[in-house]
């Protein structure tokens, strides 16, 4: 236990040791000197007035916003639906992607842990590392604007999020059952559908509703970049300065992320 | 009394839904979605064939990777990037942690409970982009918009997580501090605190990496960083420097991964 003495020798309990006192405070003033010269770096260009003047900019939208302009809602269905079709599809594209990726990445299941597996977790770290809406914008030059792109990007960004949560899962298993399966003689695609498929199961359902969830979040904001869904209207809102209609497309962004999730928590809580 | 009951004799997997009714409802109902989903995605296919040859470029693209070219601005949105996150981290953590400590029921009263749970919900509900574009519009463009965007983004993430780590911790050294007489005070810097503490590194290193992902998306809504380089290369058709932007972000993204991987093995 830590102790120091007092000036006439009485022991005085301390929580670390002196050396480890001075470690973490040294270790709190790098910190501290690192986010100061980051704050002077980050806001040498920035304009203060600006700023000073933010609480009234947003009264002003404030007041622009409400109240939402209701009668714009009709001219939003299509474009919800859209949203709902990315999610959705793009989630659905990913799956048989990010399976056999995440096959491949599951250390009982590769079958080359030095050559393959590198290979699945190098596609797995390349599609995380890439925001869905850098995904879009790179598709939207590619095959233009509109849905396709946007389902494409959601695909692409899941095949990580899904890969990642499905191999982790693979790993976890049971072998016993994969063992009792080889001992009776089974092939490798059998082994896998009665060994491993229903272990995984759960997890795998699970997986998927949870990134459909987040990507009805994500779909409804690629549309900014022109990949289609609510995110189109809200980028022609934005730029003709109608508030009152932004207002009204967040409102519906909000109930249908609340629905999702709700649906989202339901359908999980049936699974496990 | 013979009971007449003949028992399979295969053995059959048992369906995935129980219910037989649900399951046709189910699977007859996501079949019906999915066919009038895919029958209502409009495809351009004059417009994807003229992509092909586009895609092509952009591989090419990838492939010469061009870092000469813009370096300058590149430099300039990497700068921006990684500060935005620094700052934005901190930033949010500190405050992130009196909401967390508020929104745990076993450590504050009712009425602040409520507030800092809506406080959390609320910094949640939104995507980062749609937080940046009003941002950008109360303090004009630049990096300063994303900060704060990243701020608020932290604040909902981590009080969410401290939270509900708070309301796991082991009571028992809660209550030897209560029975020694220690103050409010006291007990959440003797109790909670070292209880608390490993996780809440590794909470912040995982956001140090989410903040870095998405700063370079916030920059192509005009909140700074180097999505707006890549936004702008790819605006200039300019393939070569877009694919040495992104490859400079998976670069930074897989390192940040790896250190607070490493940091976070050490201290849990």
């Amino acid at each position: 236990m830590p102790v120091s003495s007092a000036a006439d020798g009485t022991p005085v309990w301390r929580r670390t040791t002196r050396r480890r006192a001075l470690l973490a405070w040294f270790a709190w003033l790098m910190l501290v000197a690192l986010v100061v010269a980051a704050w002077n770096e980050m806001t040498r260009d920035t304009i203060w007035a600006f700023v000073w003047d933010a609480p009234g900019q947003a009264a002003d939208i404030g007041t622009r916003m409400l109240p939402p302009r209701w009668s714009y809602a009709g001219e939003l269905l299509r474009p919800l639906w859209d949203t709902l079709a990315i999610a959705t599809l793009g989630t659905l594209l990913a799956l048989p992607i990010a399976v056999p990726v995440a096959v491949l990445a599951a250390r009982n299941t590769t079958p080359s842990a030095t050559l393959v597996r590198p290979l699945a977790l190098l596609i797995i770290v390349a599609s995380r590392s890439i925001n869905s809406l850098i995904w879009a914008l790179l598709l939207v030059t590619v095959l233009g604007p509109g849905v396709l792109a946007g389902i494409v990007a959601i695909a692409l960004r899941s095949v990580g999020f899904m890969g990642k949560l499905i191999y982790e899962a693979i790993e976890e298993i049971d072998p016993a059952p994969v063992e009792a399966m080889q001992a009776t003689g089974a092939s490798a695609l059998q082994v896998m559908d009665y060994g491993i498929v229903p272990q995984v199961m759960p997890a795998f359902a699970g997986i998927t509703v949870f990134r459909w969830d987040i990507n009805i979040r994500e779909s409804a904001v690629v549309g900014l970049v022109g990949a289609g869904g609510i995110g189109l209207s809200l980028e022609a809102s934005l730029n003709t300065l109608a508030w009152s209609q932004v207002s009204l497309i967040l409102l519906v962004i909000l109930a249908t992320v609340l629905v999702s999730e709700w649906v989202s928590a339901k359908v999980r809580h049936a699974i496990i | 009394m013979a009971v007449a009951t003949s028992y399979p004799d295969r053995w059959r997997r048992p369906p995935f839904v129980a219910r037989a009714w649900l399951r046709w409802v189910l699977y007859g109902g996501a079949v019906l979605y999915l066919v009038v989903a895919v029958g209502s995605v409009e495809v351009n296919w004059a417009r994807l064939a003229e992509g092909l040859q586009r895609g092509a470029r952009l591989l090419a693209g990838f492939m010469t990777p061009d870092f000469s070219s813009r370096w300058g601005d590149i430099v300039q949105g990497m700068r921006e990037s990684l500060t935005m996150t620094v700052t934005s981290t901190v930033a949010g953590i500190l405050l992130a942690i009196p909401v967390g400590i508020g929104a745990a029921r076993n450590l504050a009263p009712l009425p602040v409970y409520l507030v800092c749970r809506a406080v959390v919900a609320l910094s949640r509900t939104f995507h980062e982009v749609i937080v940046a574009i009003l941002f950008v519009a109360m303090v004009g463009f630049g990096p300063f918009a994303g900060f704060l965007t990243l701020t608020v983004a932290t604040i909902g993430f981590i009080a969410k997580l401290l939270a509900e780590d708070i309301e796991d911790i082991d009571p028992g050294p809660v209550e030897a501090i209560r029975a020694t007489g220690g103050s409010w005070l006291q007990l959440v810097d003797w109790a909670v605190r070292p209880q608390v503490m490993p996780r809440l590194i590794g909470l912040s290193l995982y956001r140090l990496d989410i903040n870095f992902r998405e700063s370079a998306v916030v920059g192509i809504v005009g909140a700074g960083g180097i999505g707006a380089t890549l936004n702008t290369a790819l605006d200039r058709y300019e393939y070569g420097s877009a694919a040495a932007i992104l490859i400079l972000i998976i670069a930074v993204v897989m390192a940040a991964e790896y250190g607070s991987g490493l940091v976070r093995r050490r201290i849990q």
